[in-house]
């Protein structure tokens, strides 16, 4: 028997994952900026001279690192409400779980890549009068985040990815709005083929510009 | 009667158990220019970098133009303010052996960098002050090259430029010409010949004892965890009175020819 693919149904639901695809992107421009920048802070804590603010980074790392996403998202949407006053809607839940998830990761990535750099390129900076602060934003991060943006590509292509699990708490992304038209069609196999590849087409061409980028910034190689 | 620019006293510097130096006591004036020797292990490289407290010294003071920088402390190290050590190492140049350029910046980034960051000079003027610099140490040409493309020689010129924007009162040389290539050692002496007929005040730690003979006003011979000998080039390179600093000179001059 062969299987006779029919993607009419699909189609004529075009306006739902429209609906659905803005809502993935939305998700993921907020955790992608949040799961990052949160990082960067984490990693700078690991790096304090003052241990308990290191032992608060170590500890959220480690937390959020060894807990699945899945589970933090269904517990922000239906635990925090209880020992906590507050309601939180699935959006809200949703970009919790992913972008403190994702800032555990790349503050470990943040971390390794500021290690990375030489003691002189601290010890010159500081020689010319800089600051801490100065020091890491004109020149530790510049050169950090160049090494880094190979694996930074792969977190963000794991948080766009990610962005599927708020579909558990019925998010309006592009996986949930896949259920619910499969579930009214019954076409289970074309809609979720059309999600994959909405995906790839989505995604690739945010790869690639990160190539572009990693090219622009070895020009001084 | 001139007051020095740099007054240590009592200066040293310990690791835990391990003393380096301790008992230092240097005033250096305007114009001098010293040249710190020693064998390897002697804690030349460590005084120079407790000057501008890259390594925090552990006891004595420091001053500059008279201005105590750094407070004592009972336990460990001397504390200094994240303030005092940003004005203090604006005023104390550093240029070292492994130049430390900024890799992506170009050249004139590199020497504008401080003035920019640091003093809040305009990108515009930061940028020709460093061309100034650059032509100084005669690589104006190279000013939007990215350090990567020159030779150490080179390199270790741009380091020069970039400690003399800020315009230090003292320039520290932390072996400057010891990753060199010899057929590179030249011109970067040749630089620092020139700033000293500028009269700078200089500190340089150096293998080069030829060089160190020329150039310099002083000499400091550290052994014995201080200054072991000290006084001009003549007495301490031609004569000196130590047998430590004569077993020194002695194993340097042992190929000569």
């Amino acid at each position: 028997m062969t299987y006779i693919w029919n993607f009419q149904d699909v189609f004529n639901n075009w306006y739902a994952l429209a609906i659905g695809a803005a809502g993935t992107l939305r998700l993921f421009v907020v955790c992608l900026v949040l799961g990052m920048g949160l990082g960067l802070v984490i990693a700078l804590g690991k790096r304090s001279k003052n241990r308990p603010i290191r032992w608060l980074a170590t500890a959220f790392v480690e937390f959020f690192r060894n807990t699945p996403v899945l589970v933090q998202i269904l517990w922000f949407y239906y635990a925090l409400p209880i020992i906590a006053p507050i309601e939180i809607g699935p959006f809200l839940a949703a970009i919790l779980g992913i972008s403190l998830n994702s800032a555990a990761y790349s503050a470990e990535i943040y971390r390794g890549g500021i290690q990375s750099i030489e003691p002189g390129q601290w010890e010159a900076a500081r020689a010319i009068g800089m600051n801490g602060l100065q020091t890491l934003r004109r020149v530790i991060l510049p050169q950090a985040i160049r090494r880094i943006i190979p694996a930074l590509t792969n977190r963000g292509v794991e948080i766009f990815k990610m962005t599927t699990l708020a579909s558990v708490v019925a998010y309006v992304e592009l996986l949930q709005q896949g259920k619910l038209i499969a579930s009214l069609s019954y076409n289970p196999l074309e809609v979720y083929t059309v999600i994959a590849a909405i995906f790839l087409i989505i995604l690739y061409p945010i790869v690639r510009l990160t190539y572009a980028l990693e090219r622009h910034l070895a020009r001084s190689d | 009667m001139n007051a020095p620019v740099l007054r240590l006293s009592g200066f040293g510097k310990h690791f835990g158990s391990l003393r380096v130096f301790s008992d230092i006591d240097l005033d250096v004036m305007p114009g001098d220019r010293i040249a710190i020797l020693g064998a390897s292990g002697s804690g030349k490289s460590t005084l120079l970098r407790c000057i501008n407290v890259l390594e925090t010294p552990s006891e004595g003071s420091l001053e500059l133009d008279g201005d105590v920088v750094g407070q004592p402390s009972r336990s460990g190290d001397m504390r200094f303010s994240e303030r005092e050590l940003c004005a203090l190492r604006q005023r104390v140049g550093m240029v070292f052996q492994q130049f430390n350029l900024f890799p992506h910046m170009t050249v004139a980034g590199n020497v504008a960098e401080g003035l920019k960051t640091v003093r809040g000079v305009p990108a515009q003027k930061a940028q020709e002050r460093a061309v100034t610099e650059l032509q100084r140490v005669g690589l104006a040409d190279k000013a939007d090259t990215f350090p990567s493309r020159l030779s150490g020689g080179q390199k270790q010129r741009v380091a020069i430029a970039r400690a003399l924007a800020m315009d230090p009162e003292i320039l520290l040389f932390d072996e400057p010409t010891s990753a060199l290539d010899p057929a590179l050692v030249g011109e970067v002496l040749g630089v620092i010949e020139q700033l000293a007929t500028e009269g700078r005040t200089m500190l340089l730690v150096t293998h080069e004892i030829g060089f160190a003979y020329h150039f310099a006003t002083r000499i400091l011979f550290l052994a014995e965890g201080g200054i072991y000998e000290s006084g001009t080039p003549d007495d301490v390179l031609k004569n000196p009175k130590r047998p430590l600093t004569q077993q020194f000179l002695a194993e340097h001059r042992r190929f000569q020819f």
